[in-house]
């Protein structure tokens, strides 16, 4: 096959990704866009394995390890409960970093198969290329790992700060750029070797000191790092469908991670810099007095919900924790057959990821239309009767408009405290992750429901 | 004088970022989570790197270090293609439209 030819089906591929992601602009159309993803994928493959036209025992294999691990991929796609996501995506990402790391590694120590001259004297452009792919490639896998240690709980999700980490950083940055200067004047394979161990390192640091409800950038953040190794090890390999992948990749990464941060009121820098977390908790929030709080129980909540006309609820990263999803459509359908009308409201960083909330809710058949954003039903609560807040807290919290001293100041928040009545299912008054007392539990129209979020759903199906 | 063909890879990379900015912009936040899996499958298109590095060299030494590199990253991105994709089908097919009229 020619180099020419080659090209031009690597631009297909590129091009039908651009369409896999244009499809996901609504849910009708994203199921085509999904597939011309397929399609792309399988054309780069196909055409990669007969450009380089060896189908002696290497070609064997190939197709084994490519049916073994695409069978690891199938059993873990189809195995894995839809509140684990996050942690989910945040092991894949791990994977594109090493493959990349692993790609530049063979092209640093074979680079005549890429055509990037010999051992010892390879071209200088590819030598910063693939420096970058490696060290970038690096950075996301051990970041994607500590993000999914975190997610996964296996390490605490509190930020790890200390002293001068933020100078260590810098001067680390500083060490891979002299690294990848000296590996192109010397080309001596040691500084290679060393951009990658500090890449790694970095990546690790990187991640420590974010704490878990800044999950949702992390992930969205390493996201778009994969995307950019995978544009590095594109210019390398001189392959336009990688490139054009990995611009693609890297912006959507980069534009999640500005909605989440937008979401929270919160800079980039802000985020990266250490969570909300390593704040020390409030003095005030701990030592005021015991304000009175209104409790009740199911019966309480279903009587309110039942003789209600409207409900709107709001969901959070609890009710992913309790797997409450299904018994929470359960609940709708009960209220609905009493004929109130039931609508979500969603905020940009409920869960731990972005979209999480929307996905456990399709889970469960929630019919997507009736699930909002922010914007599109803020204005709801007003007119509604009751909100039922199930395993949100800090996102509903008023402190975000009324105290500007509050770390979550300016955050834009669902305005929950207007509807008439709140019912508020939570398993104590504990602060959220951003350590501050919500003030909403103290209204006088809010109904506190102790108890865990899926036992207090299933109770008020009871008593409907 | 010729112009360096880094340029117009160049090119395409610049481009594609702006192609990427427009489009995301317009994905619906309720799908962000398919997206996020399915940029991911897209991403393993790395796995072409990994062909070409674990077929070149000598037929009867398919083994070698640079090679086995090549495989290694072979299983990875295949992980990955076939989680991604498949994890991303599973979620679309929970997108569902009100089945019928309330009230």
């Amino acid at each position: 096959m020619s180099a020419n030819l080659l090209a031009i089906f690597y631009l297909i591929s590129g091009v039908l990704f651009i369409l896999a992601l244009r499809g996901l602009s609504s849910p009708e159309t994203s199921r085509q866009g999904n597939l011309y993803g397929i399609i792309g994928m399988a054309i780069a493959i196909s055409v990669t394995i007969l450009s380089v036209g060896n189908f002696s025992t290497g070609f064997l294999y190939l197709i084994l390890f490519l049916l073994m691990g695409g069978s690891i991929g199938a059993f873990i796609a189809f195995k894995i409960p839809m509140t684990a996501m996050p942690e989910l995506v945040a092991g894949f990402h791990s994977l594109v970093g090493l493959a990349a790391v692993f790609v530049a590694i063979s092209a640093f120590l074979n680079p005549s198969a890429f055509n990037l001259g010999d051992p010892g004297s390879i071209k200088v452009a590819s030598l910063i290329e693939m420096s970058l792919g490696a060290s970038i490639g690096a950075i996301t896998f051990t970041g994607s790992i500590i993000a999914f240690l975190k997610l996964r709980g296996i390490m605490s999700g509190s930020p790890i700060t200390f002293v001068g980490q933020h100078y260590l950083n810098l001067a680390l940055g500083l060490v891979l750029v002299s690294l990848v200067f000296y590996l192109c004047k010397t080309q001596i394979d040691t500084w290679f070797w060393s951009i990658i161990v500090i890449s790694f390192l970095v990546g690790v640091l990187l991640i420590i000191p974010i704490g878990g409800a800044d999950m949702p950038v992390v992930i969205s953040m390493l996201n778009s790092y994969s995307g950019w190794a995978a544009a590095g090890i594109g210019f390398t390999l001189e392959n336009t469908a990688l490139i054009i992948t990995g611009a693609l990749v890297g912006s959507s990464g980069a534009i999640l991670s500005y909605i989440m941060c937008k979401g929270m009121n919160r800079s980039f820098f802000n985020v990266i810099l250490g969570g909300w977390g390593a704040t020390d908790q409030n003095s005030k929030s701990s030592s005021k007095e015991q304000k009175p709080v209104k409790s009740g129980n199911a019966d309480d909540a279903a009587f309110l919900m039942k003789n209600a006309s409207s409900v709107i609820i709001v969901p959070g990263y609890g009710m992913a924790v309790a797997q409450a999803q299904h018994a929470l459509r359960e609940m709708v359908d009960a209220l609905k057959k009493n004929g109130v009308k039931v609508t979500y409201a969603i905020h940009p960083v409920a869960g731990r990821m972005p979209g999480h909330m929307n996905v456990l809710l399709a889970e469960a058949n929630v019919p997507y239309d009736e699930v909002f954003e922010l914007e599109e039903i803020n204005n709801d609560f007003a007119n509604c009767d009751v909100a039922y807040v199930i395993g949100a807290n800090d996102v509903t919290n008023p402190v975000a408009k009324t105290d500007p001293q509050s770390p979550i100041y300016g955050m834009p928040i669902l305005d929950v405290e207007k509807s008439k009545s709140v019912l508020f299912v939570k398993r104590s008054l504990s602060p959220g992750y951003a350590g501050i007392d919500n003030d909403l539990f103290y209204r006088d129209n809010t109904l506190m429901l102790f108890a865990d979020a899926k036992k207090m759903t299933e109770d008020i199906i009871k008593s409907l | 004088m010729e112009i360096d063909p880094f340029i117009f890879r160049l090119s395409i990379f610049i481009l594609s970022i702006f192609i990427g900015y427009y489009v995301v912009w317009s994905v619906t936040p309720s799908l962000h989570t398919p997206l996020m899996s399915v940029t991911n499958a897209i991403s393993s298109v790395i796995i072409v790197g990994a062909i070409i590095a674990a077929l070149s060299g000598d037929n009867e030494k398919i083994f070698e270090i640079a090679n086995l590199y090549g495989y290694l990253a072979i299983i990875l991105a295949a992980i990955n293609i076939f989680g991604g994709f498949l994890v991303t089908q599973r979620m679309l097919a929970m997108y569902k439209k009100k089945k019928k009229r309330e009230k």
